[in-house]
């Protein structure tokens, strides 16, 4: 508590004596305590067996942690807002990690929400204790406006603790957090509907909500589930890349560095999600063929002959061979076959020009330039951003999409380049080692393939 | 054609025999069941004006099926589809109707609904497996021979809605434990598992999804008597919630197999093993581990070692010819275990698999010493798989074949468990795709 700012620790006295005040005031006026304490039971459990949830900001998050709602519009329906506030304060026995000044906040957030839910629909007329077939559909009205009330109070507490406690802008944080969670507040209304008809309505007691709750927590179950599977995933995808870059020390975390800048290009252009995703998973992959470049040739010194950079020039081809089994890429297989093609059709492996080039692999080149020229490689050190961003407008048009390198430098503009070449290996010698070719530097691209060779990419 | 063919041909009858054993049983009597049923219905119709229902019920069953999903481990479920089937046998009061249906008109109503929600799938190619029919068309009959009898003849206690609830529960979660006992003989059959560990796979897969099943299934045929067949869209939602949950877990389980199968080609493209080398190490270990009865969680980090098992080879200068490591010496065989389990290690997720990997090099037995029991199963499948296709490569021919599993034998006293060579001759003995 010592930690928080002074108006913080008032604000939160305040939230929490209102809360201790509603809290009394229900203990003293619940009627049906038997319903009451079964719903109270029910809530312990599930708080008990919360689970962790990697996820954020998707529905996943919003499947994980909306169990108190369902239980709380039970609770206002069958036994009127006191029973809705203790349902509230329930969130005392939480499991995890949370210090317990948050535990307790929360705790007093929700029973306080609750307990207006409950005063909203008494208000507008909600039945209590019983639900008959004539209460549909009229009852849905109240339902909806009580959650309404419960999510708004729930946001207004939430932002109030955020403003004073680390100055966050207290209408800004409002409306992110209504807009967020009003959907899932009002579907998952429906389930303590559910439950309420059930108890009261078909009368068979306490069996209902376990019956409701169950798929629920099922759900919530499976989205766990989920959640450590995606971040085990991710995890493995990186190492697994990670471990092909070792062919060349030099490009140790280029396929990620790309993978961030294409990401960087893509928002600026203002891809959706979807496409996002597959962009940043093109961009880890770009480079993953170049193991079937042996290694002699990676690491060559000197110019190459022209048979050797025919190898080198097969390695899109090879890469997008061997990610062909992981469908979710989609368009990410043209990105990674088409990383190399330019503009003015001299690229490889298709020399395709202009806007026959897949926009994903028009990302990619800029990306890919870019950092190949801002880390340090075997035969010369790490430019400067600036340095770079000169190399990719000089090349603007002829190499790349123009439309691209704009969209790098607004990028940059925004979010600088975290990556320091300090970062990176540089050579145990100290001395730069002469090689003709960098098949990623816009400087040192080799004009081999001046033509179009092959319509088809060689197999 | 090899000379063997002629010879081959009993075994083959036998086979075919083996496998229509447990799962032919399944189909054939939930087929009779079905016509039977089917025929009773149409003799005698639905009970006066309650055809609406039977309806409203083979609709949902259909739709369900429709938006069937997969899941991991090669299982396949239709939520949706199950819960209003057992609804359906469960059902008692809908609104002010009573009704009467019988056992026979609900196996028709789960069995042409099925059959309905399943012609798109079939139009695409993706015709649903006949167990999975059967099974659904069983454990509704079962449900409804427990319940239809008691309801119609005595209809619910006036008194008590919670004795009838209990009594929905009971039979439903009978009705789980029947589909899982189906479910692993079908399991057992098909994939020559042990029975016992097939049901405790199936248990602990599909105990979530079928106890979310199974209670909306209990929902609906309460809520119907208070809210009609508006019970039907209401509390589907929850499972509609469930299935949407599962169908992510399902596609990222799915995701992360293709890759760890895309990325372990690696060592292929980069010359340093044989064309097909990783891909058929795997398929022999899973067929293997399945036989010496792997439970799902082991089969898939076995899977998973098996494609990465030769991700140390990146670490060695200069490739094994061919890429065989059953010929590298026994150091660079350790120096290659050692690498891949590093790298996989690394993931901070994959720590069995990368044990398995980085014992696959080692002896089963020590000269003078007892049998190291700490050394995994899977590593010791993976090193004879790996020995046998390093031996064979693709080649079909018998020759090579017998000759490759000469030499395992050869090596079992020491450095193959004699269980792995077994299992391992029976499996590619039967002509497994290998």
């Amino acid at each position: 508590m010592r930690d928080y700012p002074l108006p913080a620790r008032l604000y939160i006295e305040v939230v929490l004596l209102a809360a201790a005040i509603a809290v009394a005031l229900s203990v003293l006026s619940v009627t049906a305590w038997g319903p009451t304490a079964l719903l109270l039971a029910l809530m312990v459990v599930l708080e008990r067996t919360r689970f962790d949830l990697v996820a954020q900001g998707d529905v996943a998050a919003s499947v994980g942690t909306v169990m108190t709602l369902p239980v709380a519009t039970a609770a206002y329906i069958i036994d009127g807002p006191a029973a809705a506030t203790l349902v509230g304060a329930s969130a005392l026995a939480v499991a995890g990690r949370t210090g317990w000044v948050k535990r307790v906040f929360n705790a007093a957030q929700f029973a306080l929400a609750a307990g207006a839910a409950g005063l909203v629909y008494v208000w507008l007329g909600g039945p209590t204790h019983a639900l008959a077939n004539s209460d549909f559909p009229g009852v849905l009205l109240p339902i909806l406006a009580a959650n309404l009330a419960y999510c708004v109070i729930n946001a207004v507490l939430l932002a109030g603790v955020l403003w004073f406690a680390q100055g966050a802008p207290p209408l800004i944080v409002l409306r992110g957090t209504i807009l967020q969670s009003a959907p899932s507040y009002l579907g998952y209304g429906l389930f303590g509907l559910m439950i309420a008809v059930l108890w009261v309505g078909v009368g068979i007691g306490p069996l209902s909500a376990v019956l409701v709750m169950l798929p629920l927590f099922v759900a919530r179950w499976a989205i766990a589930q989920y959640a450590l599977e995606r971040s085990a995933y991710e995890a493995t995808i990186r190492t697994l890349v990670r471990a092909v870059e070792t062919k060349d020390h030099y490009t140790r975390g280029h396929s990620e560095r790309v993978s961030h800048a294409s990401v960087m290009i893509a928002k600026v252009l203002g891809m959706g999600d979807d496409r996002l995703h597959a962009l940043r998973y093109a961009g880890i992959l770009h480079d993953v063929g170049k193991l079937g470049v042996p290694t002699k040739i990676l690491q060559k010194t000197g110019r190459l002959t022209d048979a050797e950079f025919q190898a080198i020039a097969l390695h899109p081809v090879r890469g997008r061979e061997m990610v062909e089994g992981i469908e979710f890429l989609g368009e990410a297989f043209e990105g990674i076959l088409h990383h190399h093609e330019r503009l003015d059709g001299r690229g490889y492996p298709m020399g395709l020009t202009g806007e026959e080039i897949p926009e994903f692999a028009r990302v990619i080149a800029v990306a890919d330039a870019f950092d190949s020229m801002t880390s340090t490689r075997s035969y010369r050190g790490a430019r400067t951003v600036q340095e770079a961003v000169d190399e990719l407008i000089a090349n603007r048009g002829t190499q790349f999409d123009p439309r691209m390198v704009d969209a790098m430098i607004a990028a940059l503009e925004r979010e600088p380049w975290q990556h320091r070449p300090a970062e990176q290996l540089t050579p145990e010698d100290g001395e730069f080692l002469p090689v003709a070719v960098d098949h990623d530097d816009p400087a040192f691209q080799p004009v081999v393939l001046g033509e179009r060779r092959s319509p088809r990419p060689p197999r | 054609m090899s000379p063997q063919r002629a010879g081959a041909r009993a075994p083959q009858r036998q086979r075919f025999i083996d496998e229509v054993r447990g799962t032919g049983l399944i189909v054939v009597a939930a087929l009779l069941l079905l016509v039977f049923a089917v025929v009773q219905t149409a003799l005698y119709g639905f009970p006066e004006g309650q055809v609406g229902i039977a309806i409203a019920f083979c609709g949902l069953i259909a739709i369900g099926e429709m938006v069937r999903i997969s899941l991991p481990g090669d299982r396949e479920a239709a939520p949706l589809g199950a819960a209003g089937a057992l609804a359906y046998a469960l059902l008692g009061p809908v609104g002010e109707v009573n009704t009467s249906h019988d056992l026979w008109q609900v196996i028709t109503v789960a069995g042409v609904g099925t059959f309905i929600g399943a012609l798109p799938h079939v139009a695409a190619g993706r015709a649903p497996r006949s167990d999975q029919i059967a099974r659904r068309i069983l454990v509704t009959a079962f449900a409804a021979a427990m319940f239809r009898p008691l309801y119609v003849l005595g209809g619910f206690a006036d008194d008590s809605r919670w004795d009838d609830a209990v009594e929905l529960v009971l039979i439903a979660a009978l009705a789980v434990l029947v589909d899982a006992v189906l479910a692993a003989l079908v399991r057992a059959d098909r994939e020559r598992a042990p029975f016992t560990r097939a049901l405790a796979d199936e248990i602990r897969a599909g105990l979530g999804l079928s106890s979310a099943v199974a209670a909306t299934g209990v929902l609906i045929a309460l809520a119907a008597s208070t809210m009609g067949l508006w019970a039907i869209p209401v509390f589907c939602l929850p499972l509609l919630l469930v299935q949407f949950s599962f169908r992510r877990y399902a596609a990222i389980r799915e995701t992360y197999l293709q890759t760890i199968r895309s990325l372990s080609r690696v060592t292929e493209v980069g010359g340093y093993t044989e064309t097909g080398h990783v891909g058929r190490v795997a398929n022999l270990s899973r067929s293997v581990g399945l036989e010496l009865g792997l439970s799902d969680s082991d089969l898939r980090d076995l899977e998973y070692a098996a494609l990465m098992h030769d991700l140390g080879q990146l670490s060695l200068l200069e490739p094994i010819p061919g890429g065989a490591t059953v010929f590298a010496n026994v150091a660079d065989q350790h120096r290659i275990a050692d690498g891949g389990a590093e790298v996989i290690r690394q993931t901070g997720v994959l720590d069995q698999v990368a044990t398995i990997v980085e014992r696959q090099a080692d002896p089963y037995r020590r000269p003078h010493e007892q049998v190291d029991r700490s050394l995994p199963m899977a590593s010791r499948i993976i090193k004879a798989a790996n020995a046998y296709d390093d031996l064979v490569g693709g080649s079909l021919e018998s020759d090579r074949r017998l000759e490759a599993l000469e030499r395992l034998r050869l090596g079992m006293a020491y450095d193959f468990d004699p269980r792995v060579v077994e299992t391992l001759a029976r499996v590619v003995g039967r002509g497994a795709r290998v």
